[in-house]
């Protein structure tokens, strides 16, 4: 068992039982265990860093501090938003010794700098090897890989994927035996934490990326961010609203997904707990066109890496 | 015993204002070894030079030091004189009493201090100055230009019309460059081809020129007169001497799917071809890749039918040997490829389009014969938007500078658009209009105001598919930010002009230096614009920087003058400030040990290992030489030898040692 630290925020314990409990349960088959971080605390998403910068850095740094007392060098992070946070804080404090010491004075503990945070994306590529070969029932169906904001921005900081056409979970899921669909709002804007004031806009944008996700022909949106994934899921009332539509597509977490393709039951990965019932619609009989457009690029080379990354790399 | 005079400038008030100059020659004119010691208001004016060339021959002095200006002001000045009364021109230094001294310090006390501080140590250097001669070197009167765009076409026919010979070598099967493949021209709209062919013609009949086309340089050695270069002549496959250029080859060949370059992807080609039909020279060549034959060892359709029995399927890249005098560099820039817009779309959807591609739907000679249809179905877009700034100044996508064409560009893209289609709609993304230049800006409001285009000052933000139209959304940053969205039928990116393609090898080769974006560096950004920091290779156009034509064909004749003003001389004349590895006698020969750890570390390429013969021709050692030739008078190889072997002239240690000893 290779040992590695857990940070699962309030959203795992919350609204999103199912991500925690399907990570859980894959975990284990992928010989991973969970550390998780003691007494851990909040990670300042959204109101801490609209509030008090000096704060939306000593929360995470918090949790940083408390993870390097597990003896490990990495901490998984499902959450996008805790991620965000977690990363922002880990790179801050690297590049302003000025800063690291005011945290430092702040959070009352030594912190060294010496646990990465990863996103569940970044943890389950470099360990795809580890749960590639578990694959008994393959998960062959069409699915629209939805990224959001947060996992991917800013490249500066995340140094993660390309941000404005991220491919990681895309090639996850086929790992698993699924098709991952080429459509366009991979990254758009879900409404976030406006799920709360203008559950109104949320539906508005939230039904484009549901209702293009369908027009392609995908059976199952899988995500990676709770966020994402309550906006998609429990907001379907005000999507459908949205849109006039009676959209019944099921949303679920790349976990559930592996999930799935290791054979576990719907029980095990939490899917009676989403609000959208997860029944996968029958395949599009007429596939949407899905190749990349040939003539005016054909001659163009295989796609490297986005600038950005090998910039700052 | 020295025999030194020391002139004192008061560069009219700027040294006297805060410096006692007739204080500091009284002070001077007692230190050892001075003999004569004087102040005057204008060093530099004739009466003053007539000064020290009369002290020169009434003193017999043997070492000048004239207290004024920077070297670099009046250096040559005063060598001159000191020259013309006899003296070699190595025994005269300056030292910097006006920048290093009047003009940064007060009128006080420590000013005057400090000035006689300033003139005792270069007394002091003089003491051990040696006589120095300038180095000559003689010049091969031939130019070599890299690359057939406009900027080599300008470069090389300026410099072949001065009467030297020219050399030109070109990538592509045919020279014309971009330019070849642009529709008009801004401001005036005229016919890019009609401009450009004939000078294409004159540089294949120019009896100075030799033209090698389908060549690239495989190396190059020497220095400015005399570089050596091996050129890479790749195999055509065909007899350039015996082929006519009929075309009857290229009407036959079978295998005619092939992407066309020259029309960057929108049309087909054959495996056998000509770029395009007023290519220079018009002879195919074959694409090897692509050919039926070279792939499957059958078919030989083009021999059978070569009327002239030109087709050589065995022919080898061959390697010629040419002597060059100066090198110009004119090999171009290209458009940033597809994949750096996964949010435009760019590659995934047909009707999402770099300029040059719309340069080729646009062009009477192009694909579609210069009628406005689009590439995915062939209808006439009704909607067009252009992208400005598409991955120009971007920081997050690596490229914080500006194109500079695309602004101008874009304003002619979609005035041809409404031009061709009357009742359209065109819109143009854009962050700031920069249009400076002779009509330039005339031409942007002709486009807004006569042509009706839409200009939106925003980024587009994505660009995807919906119901057979393009979405393009973005932002109007004039209206509060307010969201756009546009359902168009095709979208023209201006994407970024970025460094060729094998930029960055061909400057390590030639030993130039670049920017982070392998555009090649310029000597001095104003005041030597055309050279590069290697003496006798010279830059023309957007090698070194995106630019428009205007601007290349003047920088062409800027570096074509000065290749002609190398040629002027039989010799060539350079200051003798290099390094050198000293020679003794035997039994030592030389105090370098032949630890060669020198050759890596020159910049230059300078200095090789040197076997040293006793008389009966056994190598008795091995140490380092210098070329002075090659040599910059860097004095890397003086800080890295470890035994002191190597020595800069003019600037020896011994010299430095004395001027700090005066301190």
């Amino acid at each position: 068992m290779t040992k590695i630290a857990y940070y699962p925020g309030c959203s795992l314990l919350g609204s999103s039982r199912e991500y925690d409990e399907s990570l859980r349960a894959i975990a284990g088959p992928m010989g991973f265990e969970l550390l998780q971080v003691p007494d851990w605390n909040c990670c300042g998403a959204s109101s801490a860093h609209s509030l008090n910068h000096e704060l939306s850095l000593a929360l995470p740094a918090r949790i940083l501090a408390l993870s390097e007392t597990l003896g490990v060098d990495e901490m998984l992070v499902p959450c996008a938003a805790c991620y965000s946070r977690l990363v922002t804080a880990h790179h801050d404090l690297a590049e302003s010794a000025e800063t690291r010491d005011r945290i430092i004075e702040i959070i009352g503990m030594p912190y060294q700098g010496t646990v990465k945070p990863l996103n569940i994306l970044e943890f389950l590529e470099r360990h795809a090897d580890s749960f590639k070969d578990k694959v008994s029932k393959p998960f062959e169906k069409d699915v629209a890989c939805y990224y959001g904001c947060l996992l991917v921005r800013p490249p500066k900081i995340t140094k993660f994927d390309r941000p404005e056409d991220p491919r990681t979970m895309d090639n996850l899921v086929e790992l698993t035996g699924a098709t991952a669909l080429d459509w366009d709002f991979k990254v758009e804007c879900c409404g976030a934490s406006h799920s709360i004031s203008k559950t109104d806009l949320v539906g508005k944008l939230s039904s484009k990326i549901v209702g293009n996700a369908v027009k392609k022909g995908a059976q199952a949106i899988v995500v990676a961010c709770p966020m994402c994934h309550s906006n998609l899921d429990m907001r379907r009332t005000f999507i459908n609203r949205a849109a006039g539509r009676n959209y019944t597509i099921p949303v679920i977490y790349i976990t559930q997904a592996i999930g799935l393709a290791m054979g576990l039951s719907e029980k095990a990965l939490g899917f009676p707990r989403h609000i959208v019932k997860v029944k996968f619609p029958e395949k599009a009989k007429v596939k949407a066109e899905v190749k990349p457009a040939v003539a005016a690029a054909a001659a163009a080379p295989a796609p490297a890496a986005q600038s950005e990354q090998t910039e700052e790399a | 015993m020295s025999r030194i005079g020391v002139f004192v400038c008061h560069c009219g008030t700027n040294i006297s204002a805060t410096v006692d100059c007739p204080g500091v020659a009284e002070t001077l004119s007692h230190v050892p070894g001075v003999v004569h010691s004087v102040d005057y208001k204008y060093m530099c004016s004739d009466p003053g030079q007539t000064m020290i060339k009369d002290a020169i021959k009434e003193h017999k002095l043997d070492g000048v030091v004239v207290s004024a200006c920077s070297p670099h002001m009046h250096e040559p000045t005063f060598r001159r004189a000191c020259a013309e009364a006899g003296l070699n021109p190595y025994l005269c230094e300056m030292a910097n009493l006006r920048e290093h001294c009047s003009w940064v310090h007060d009128k006080e006390e420590a000013t005057t201090v400090k000035a006689i501080d300033l003139v005792r140590k270069m007394v002091e250097k003089v003491k051990k100055n040696q006589p120095l001669y300038s180095i000559k070197v003689p010049v091969t009167k031939t130019a070599l230009v890299l690359g057939g765009g406009i900027a080599g076409i300008q470069a090389a026919l300026d410099i072949a019309n001065a009467g030297h010979k020219v050399v030109m070598v070109e990538r592509d099967p045919s020279i014309g460059g971009h330019m070849s493949q642009l529709s008009e021209t801004f401001p005036t709209l005229d016919c890019s081809q009609c401009i450009l062919t004939p000078r294409m013609v004159e540089v294949a009949q120019h009896p100075n020129i030799t033209l090698h086309t389908y060549s690239e340089l495989e190396s190059l050695e020497g220095f400015i007169g005399n570089f050596k270069v091996k050129i890479r002549k790749k195999a055509r496959c065909v007899d350039e001497k015996l082929c006519t250029g009929c075309g009857l080859c290229s009407q036959k060949c079978p295998t005619k799917k092939n992407l066309s370059e020259f029309n960057e992807g929108l049309g087909y080609r054959p495996a056998i071809y000509s770029p395009f039909p007023q290519a220079v020279p018009n002879k195919p060549v074959i694409d090897k890749t692509q050919c039926t034959f070279f792939l499957k060892g059958k078919c030989k359709v083009c021999e059978k039918v070569c009327p002239t029995k030109a087709i050589r399927y065995d022919q080898e890249d061959q390697i010629l040997d040419i002597d060059i005098g100066a090198i110009v560099l004119a090999t171009g820039f290209k458009v940033l490829q597809p994949d750096f817009f996964p949010e435009y779309g760019y590659g995934k959807y047909k009707d999402v389009i770099q300029g040059l591609q719309f340069e080729r739907l646009a062009s009477a000679s192009g694909p579609t014969s210069g009628e406005m249809k689009r590439p995915s179905d062939g209808k006439e877009p009704e909607t067009v938007v252009f992208v400005a700034c598409a991955g120009s100044r971007d920081e997050a996508k690596g490229l914080p500078y500006c194109s500079k064409i695309c602004c101008m560009y874009t304003a002619k893209h979609a005035m041809l658009y409404k031009h061709k289609v009357h009742h359209g709609n065109a819109y143009v993304f854009y962050m700031d209009i920069r249009s400076g230049g002779k009509m330039y800006d005339e031409f942007v409001r002709r486009a807004i105001e006569e042509d009706g285009v839409k200009y939106i000052r925003g980024r587009v933000s994505t660009i995807y598919e919906e119901d057979g139209k393009l979405i393009v959304k973005g932002a109007d940053t004039l209206l509060g930010h307010q969201t756009v969205e546009i359902k168009a039928d095709m979208v023209v990116l201006a994407s970024a002009a970025v460094a060729n393609d094998g930029a960055e090898e061909l400057a390590q080769k030639l030993h130039v230096s670049y920017d982070p974006y392998h555009f090649f560096a310029e000597a001095h950004p104003k005041l030597r614009p055309v050279e590069t920091n290697t003496a006798g290779i010279f830059l023309a156009g957007a090698c070194q920087a995106p630019r428009d034509i205007p601007e290349t064909v003047s920088q062409a004749s800027g570096a074509a003058s000065k290749v002609a003003a190398l040629f002027s001389q039989s010799e060539l004349t350079r200051e003798p400030i290099i390094a050198v590895v000293n020679r003794t006698a035997p039994p030592l020969h030389s105090t370098c040990t032949g630890c060669a750890l020198c050759v890596p570390a020159c910049p230059y390429q300078a200095i090789e290992m040197e076997d040293i013969k006793n008389r009966d021709g056994k190598v008795v050692k091995r140490a380092a030489k210098i070329n002075p030739g090659l040599c910059q008078g860097c004095g890397t190889c003086v800080a890295l030898c470890r035994v002191k072997a190597i020595d800069l002239q003019g600037f020896s240690n011994e010299q430095i040692f004395a001027e700090l000893m005066a301190l």
